[in-house]
């Protein structure tokens, strides 16, 4: 299609550089460096969307990321599809293809805007107040079709195939908006010699310049000004100037978080990230983020046609698209006059100007003479009128009268500017009414923070930059840079921005919108008022103004005027809704950024996985370890195999790669009387080259963690944990140590990755090992169970630990993690001649099971006190403290019918029972039932010849014999208490 | 109260809405109430309800530092389920479910309670003991609660990646029908508007100040930013306010407030059918009426009253949605904010008599309180009218943490909550 509104010689794209894209199947011409918008605008095409509710046809408003009526969906393909992009943001290249959303069958003709003749039935809240008859028609056909009806765009179906890409940075002064303010500031701050970082959302810095034709700084437009400053600061080695990147969250600490948009502009982003998240920390941040221009609220205003001065200047004089042929304007703001003035010199017609100010400055009114354009000052717009596109507007004085009507084809409006406060206001300083301008306008700063320019509420552009410059000096000064040139820039000559108007213009006929993207009219908020919504937070969600994908940058001020004049409060006691991140909405993708896949969480692997996965293990997570589960031969399931370890480990042995355990290096002179503090044991007692296994407690008296701790040396512990509780049990100790006994000469050091642990268990374990280790003699009477020791094994260093979880003979030997692997593969073909296995977590689950001995987060649950899980004698008698001490002797946690670990087995002993399973005494009650207990662990028990299970029970202790039920959904399972250990209760093979 | 129907909006329609009267009035505080609740979020205007529609006790004020429903109430995630383990919890998040299925028609006020099930996700051999803990519990208890293969959790929730491949893979979900959500600011406007109906005072921007207490120790009213207000007893329903209003009565209270964040994304059509909470990876999730996916993060890991948080923890709970929906990596951000909570040391909420006569506190309900709203309101009342809990409340008492006597959730799932 041609590009009919492109005018010639108008606008900054050059002519030469033509693209072509798509729009709802369309074939469109383009200009390098348009915009979807821009580049719509240029073919004539005005309309862009449908409204959330009403469906009714949205037009181009504005010219930036606050356009909240031309969103369109973007996809070259299924799974790079992205919903709800505003036009005016996308920049086109070539092949883009775009689609409008929320209409059926078509934009031109959306059955959905039948919507808009219930448009009296939909007003705020309707939903509030019905749909509930028949109750169950809310889910079955109410909800549905309102959920169909909402949202806009819709989700991609497919995972998206891009990367993002994330950056630490620090600098002196951050400067957030690259117009002429921004860049003054960026070029004061740089000068001097500060490190500078510059962001501005547009792809190319000029602010403000990018519209006005008015304004000359040092002999030049300001447009040309801007470009020549950013090359000056580009050329600068302690600047980095970002465009397309927005500041979108602006955090404690002068920590502020950006979004730059990569890739979406290109047609080959080749392998380069799509966006990149900034987190920089800067000592100063200045904030030039201007202001943005809000629309007029008046019948109609929604029109495809219907413009924001600013937008149909940018268009005009950026990209060279007049809006229309036939324009008026609608303003109560001066600005909006430069826009009917380009517009006149570019060749549209101006059919009038109404201004609802009664008086017009003089020399917008001489310039207007000039080109023949007529006034109608202390006028409005009642209602804008037509179908797809505004066709006429009518006219009346303000306080009524005869109404005259104008054939249009664009509708230029201004109701003044709105200072850009977000960010100010997201660093936690507080906002304050300027009744003279009418606006709320910057405080106090409460992090380090400057506000200069527009959004300061400075709007003559002199000041602004003279405010800009100080600025930037100042943040130069306070890191330390002073000196430097003074940049050149001298305004000649700028822009008036007087004026404006929060609150609809008059009385209305129509539809007035406040907010465009949520169809929330002026009769919604007058309406919330009406039912008793005082508060501007009420207001905005009984409404949902300034909830859309703007976030009320359009409608907060129109709808906090309305609702303030309906109550006959001063704005400011309507109070103001909070300003959240982000300022702009943000991609996942760009936040998640690195934070995916297999880097999503680290993957802990010991060094001894390798070999277990070249040997066909399969694997479980545990924490963020992979754990090799069980290690199956010749096509077993996991039951077989498991069933072959079980029995290999007691008939011979088995090894197992025990690394993962935590291991916490406990030093110091007063380390022993930390650890009596830690551990509910006497570890302070625990001979040097000594193990005892240890039982943690919360301070309420509960079973934190367990492990074996081995005394190095009188003064070295060394600590193991659950492999899932190490970090938390370093936290714990460390926070004890720090806050309760901050005397104590301690120091924690986390080594679980310093080792790499091989576990010997089983009758052959001694005669496996023996030959490895160097100067201990490994005799039960020379090196009893529970003994460590410092030796060599293999060669290598090692803590070999006489230990076991198995109840057999075992070795646990620690070694440098390096030589972990080469450890484990002598030892692993050395226990294949005396007919050794590996097992894995299962083999292990089920040996203590048959044990009896407890997985602290399986068999006890945060409940569960030492005595509860048995381990009463692992309570130190005589010590007068330990975390935990105090909780333990709390009435409940001694009294009779507590929960307490026991056995259960089944009467028929193939009958495994269900893990989580509940025990009730009574199988016959009704529910809901009294529950006494549930079923830990249960496994088959190869060793045992049948099924076993831990259980906690009420008053376990006291049933043993005794038969208690295990109601199932579909049976109920009979189950007699037994004591908890199954297999060698008198404990003699841990002795062999 | 003139009742709400399609046929009063036809009415309203013809008169452009005209007619409709205040939701709730802004009277001036009287001299003296017999109950005067402080807090009016979701808890606390429930409470006034029922102590008015059940009760027969209307000389009520709420009394709130800013605006109704402003706090936590309006600040969640808005999920409902009861598949809670112990026999405590299960009894009165049930009360609660049971209660919001039928609270629109009670309140006259729709407050979309859409159950469409919340599933929550197991990605390992613990994770899968302990739900199938829960679901044998729930059977046993009457709460639904069911186990799904992680084909059939797929099935349920279309979005859900499943693959082996993924850093967690889902072995199994636990699903619960009835739970879902509701629509959080109508819940609070719908108690408003009903309890006002019967006499109760709602008084905004009114901050309690201090609490005063007679000679034999009995409280005797509050003073407030707006003067003195009588009244015989004090409900104390203030979040993570709690603990500086309790202390104007010299309690010292078993709780510590975190900041809590959540966001939501641009509103899209239909594309998540349920609620999906995975406590392995950090992440809540569900699709509002209105479009947008709403996403809840843990709590900071420091205590603060600042409604407000650190971009890392938004980061890591993004992290986990996508590697759980990969297919929403395109989705934007469109608002993020923050609550405060309040924390017990056993996780579960205090509904109970205080050691001070005629004080009364309903707190610590940590990340989980809108769930209960209805079913808290409701026994929370009976406590404070009848001088006693309700028997699905009594063991929510404050002497459970000198006594021992937790109802340990968190430490039932042997995560953080």
């Amino acid at each position: 299609m041609s590009q009919s509104f492109r005018i010639p010689g108008k606008g900054r794209l050059s002519p030469s550089r033509g693209l072509r894209f798509f729009f709802d199947g369309k074939a469109f011409d383009a200009l390098e460096g348009d915009t979807v918008a821009s580049a719509l605008l240029a073919n004539g095409v005005h309309l862009a969307g449908r409204s959330y509710k009403y469906h009714r046809p949205r037009g181009i408003l504005t010219a930036g990321s606050e356009e909240p009526n031309a969103l369109i969906g973007v996809s070259n393909t299924a799974a790079t599809h992205v919903p709800n992009v505003r036009a005016t943001v996308q920049e086109v290249h070539d092949g883009l293809v775009t689609r409008s959303q929320n209409r059926w069958p078509s934009l031109a003709f959306d059955l959905g805007a039948v919507n808009s003749l219930g448009a009296p039935f939909f007003s705020a809240g309707f939903y509030y107040k019905t749909f509930m008859w028949p109750k169950a028609a809310w889910k079955a056909l109410y909800e549905p079709v309102i959920r169909q009806a909402a949202g806009l765009g819709v989700s991609p179906k497919e995972p998206d195939p891009d990367h993002y890409a994330s950056r630490y940075e620090h600098c002196d002064v951050l400067v957030v908006g690259g117009g002429a303010v921004g860049l003054a500031a960026a070029l004061a701050a740089a000068n001097a010699g500060a490190s500078v970082i510059l962001c501005d959302e547009q792809a190319q810095c000029g602010g403000a310049m990018r519209h006005e034709s008015g304004a000359r700084i040092s002999g030049r437009s300001g447009w040309d000004w801007a470009q020549d400053a950013v090359a000056q600061l580009k050329a600068m080695d302690n600047v980095r100037v970002l465009t397309r990147t927005t500041a979108f969250g602006y955090h404690t600490q002068n920590f502020v978080a950006l979004a730059e948009r990569v890739t979406d502009h290109l047609a080959d982003g080749k392998d380069l990230p799509r966006e990149r998240l900034w987190q920089v920390r800067a000592k100063r941040v200045i904030l030039a983020t201007g202001a943005i221009e809000r629309q007029l609220v008046f019948g109609g205003n929604d029109l495809p046609g219907v413009m924001f001065a600013n937008a149909a200047r940018t268009y005009l004089n950026h990209y060279g698209v007049a809006a229309g042929r036939k324009v008026a304007v609608f303003t109560a703001c001066d600005s909006a006059y430069g826009a009917a003035f380009d517009l006149a010199r570019a060749g549209s017609a101006v059919a009038v100007i109404v201004d609802w100010r009664h008086d017009v400055p003089e020399d917008l009114s001489r310039q207007a003479q000039e080109l023949g354009i007529k006034i109608l000052a202390g006028h409005r717009v009642v209602q804008a009128k037509g179908r797809l596109r505004i066709a006429s507007i009518s006219v009346a004085h303000r306080d009524g009268g005869q109404e005259r009507s104008f054939p249009v084809d664009s509708l230029i409006i201004s109701g003044g500017w709105t200072p850009s406060v977000h960010l100010y206001s997201q660093s936690r300083g507080k906002v304050a009414w300027d009744a003279d301008t009418q606006r709320f306008l910057p405080g106090d700063p409460v992090q380090d923070c400057v506000t200069v320019g527009a959004c300061d509420g400075t709007d003559d552009l002199a000041r602004g930059v003279a405010q800009g410059i100080e600025a930037g000096k100042a943040a130069a000064t306070a890191a330390g840079h002073a000196g430097g040139d003074q940049p050149d820039v001298a305004v000649e000559a700028c822009e008036s921005y007087a004026g404006g108007l929060a609150g609809d213009a008059g009385q209305i006929k129509g539809k007035a919108f406040v907010d465009y993207q949520n169809d929330v009219t002026a009769k919604d908020i007058r309406q919330a008022v009406r039912e008793g919504m005082h508060s501007i937070e009420h207001v905005k969600r009984f409404t949902t103004n300034g909830m859309a994908s703007d976030q009320g940058k359009l409608s907060n001020m129109h709808g906090l005027a309305i609702a303030a004049d309906s109550l006959g409060w001063p704005i400011p006691d309507v109070g103001l809704t909070t300003f959240r991140q982000p300022y702009t909405p943000v991609t996942f993708g760009t936040i998640v950024n690195h934070g995916r896949g297999d880097l999503f969480d680290v993957t802990r692997r010991t060094t001894i996985d390798g070999w277990a996965q070249d040997n066909g293990a399969v694997f479980e997570d545990v924490g963020n370890w992979k754990r090799a589960r069980f290690f199956p031969q010749g096509g077993e399931d996991m039951h077989a195999a498991v069933n072959r370890e079980c029995r290999t480990v007691r008939e011979a042995a088995g090894l197992f790669d025990a690394s993962t355990l935590g291991k916490i290096e406990v030093v110091g002179p007063d380390a022993g009387a930390f650890m009596d503090l830690m551990y509910t044991n006497p570890m302070s007692k625990l001979g040097v080259g000594k193990l005892r296994y240890g039982i943690m407690c919360r301070e309420d008296g509960f079973v934190y963690d367990d492990g074996v701790v081995g005394r190095v040396a009188e003064d070295r512990f060394h600590v193991t944990t659950t492999t899932g509780g190490a970090p938390r049990v370093l936290h714990h100790m460390e926070d004890y140590l720090q806050t309760e006994f901050p005397h104590l000469k301690v120091w924690l050091t986390s080594v679980t990755e310093q080792w790499a642990v091989v576990a010997v268990q089983g009758p052959k374990a001694r005669e496996i090992v023996a030959p490895f280790v160097s100067g201990v003699d490994l005799s039960t009477e020379a090196f009893p169970h529970m003994s460590m020791a410092e030796c060599e094994v293999c060669g290598v260093p090692a803590r070999l630990f006489r230990v076991s979880f198995t109840g057999e003979t075992g070795f646990e030997i620690n070694v440098p993690a390096a030589y972990g692997r080469s450890v484990w593969e002598i030892l692993q073909a050395r226990g294949a001649e005396f007919g050794a296995c590996t097992y894995g977590t299962e083999t292990m689950h089920v040996l203590r099971a048959e044990k009896g001995y407890i997985i602290v987060g399986q068999d006890t649950d945060g409940t569960v006190t030492p005595f509860d899980a048995g381990y009463g004698w692992a309570v130190a008698k005589k010590k007068k403290d330990f975390v935990g001490i105090r909780g333990l002797k709390r009435p409940d946690l001694v009294a009779d019918g507590r929960k307490q670990l026991v056995g259960l087995t089944t009467s028929d002993p193939a009958m495994v029972l269900e893990e989580g399973a509940q025990i009730v005494a009574d199988p016959n009650q009704p529910v809901p039932m009294t529950m006494i207990g549930h079923v830990t662990s249960s496994y088959w028990s190869e060793n045992c010849g049948r099924s076993i299970a831990l259980a906690l029970v009420a008053g376990g202790r006291d049933r043993m014999g005794q038969t208690l039920h295990v109601p199932m959904p579909d049976r109920t399972i009979a189950v007699t208490v037994t004591e908890p250990v199954f297999f060698d209760p008198k404990g003699e093979r841990l002795h062999g | 109260m003139r009742k709400y129907s399609a046929f009063a909006i036809a009415r309203e329609a013809l008169r452009s809405h005209k007619g409709w009267e205040k939701q709730w009035d802004s009277p001036e505080p009287r001299a003296a109430y017999d109950v005067v609740i402080v807090g009016a979020g979701g808890h606390g205007l429930a409470t006034a309800y029922y102590l008015a529609k059940e009760h027969g006790v209307t000389n009520i004020a709420v009394l709130d530092k800013g605006w109704l429903g402003g706090g936590n109430t309006g600040r969640n995630t808005t999920i409902i389920r009861s598949n809670y383990l112990y026999d405590e919890s299960a009894a009165l998040y049930d009360h609660a479910v049971k209660l919001w299925d039928g609270l629109s028609q009670d309140l006259n006020y729709n407050v979309m309670y859409s159950a469409r099930g919340v599933m929550m996700l197991a990605h390992n051999v613990h994770d899968e003991q302990v739900f199938k803990r829960h679901i044998h519990a729930n059977r046993l208890n009457g709460v639904d609660n069911e186990w799904l293969s992680p084909a059939e959790a797929k099935a349920y929730c279309p979005p859900l990646n499943i693959a082996s491949s993924a850093r967690y893979p889902v072995v199994g979900a636990a699903l619960q029908r009835r739970g879902g959500t509701a629509r959080h600011d109508a819940v609070a406007w719908g108690y408003a508007r009903a309890a006002a109906a019967r006499g109760v005072h709602i008084i905004q921007n009114c901050a309690v100040t201090g609490i005063r207490r007679s000679a034999d120790g009995a409280v005797e009213g509050v003073e407030t930013t707006r003067g003195f207000i009588g009244a015989k007893k004090v409900g104390v329903v203030a979040a993570g306010n709690t603990t500086p209003i309790m202390e104007m009565a010299g309690l010292r209270m078993p709780l510590e407030s975190f900041p809590l964040q959540a966001l939501v994304s641009e509103p899209v059509k239909p594309v998540f059918p349920c609620v999906v909470m995975s406590n392995t990876v950090h992440a809540y999730i569900s699709q509002s009426d209105k479009g947008e996916l709403v996403i809840g993060a843990g709590t900071d890991q420091y205590t603060s009253y600042s409604q407000t948080g650190g971009l890392h923890i938004l980061s890591h709970t993004l992290e986990a949605i996508c590697e759980m929906f990969p297919i929403f990596s395109r989705m934007k951000m469109m608002r993020s904010w923050g609550g405060i909570v309040d924390v017990t040391p056993d996780r579960s909420p205090i509904l109970a008599k205080t050691p001070v006569r005629g004080l009364y506190v309903n707190c610590g309900w940590g990340t989980g309180g809108f769930k209960a709203t209805p079913g808290s309101g409701h026994v929370f009342a009976h406590t404070i009218a009848r001088d006693e809990p309700h028997k699905i409340n009594a063991a929510y008492t404050l002497e459970r943490f000198r006594t021992g006597r937790l109802i340990d959730e968190a430490a039932a799932a042997a995560v953080a909550h």
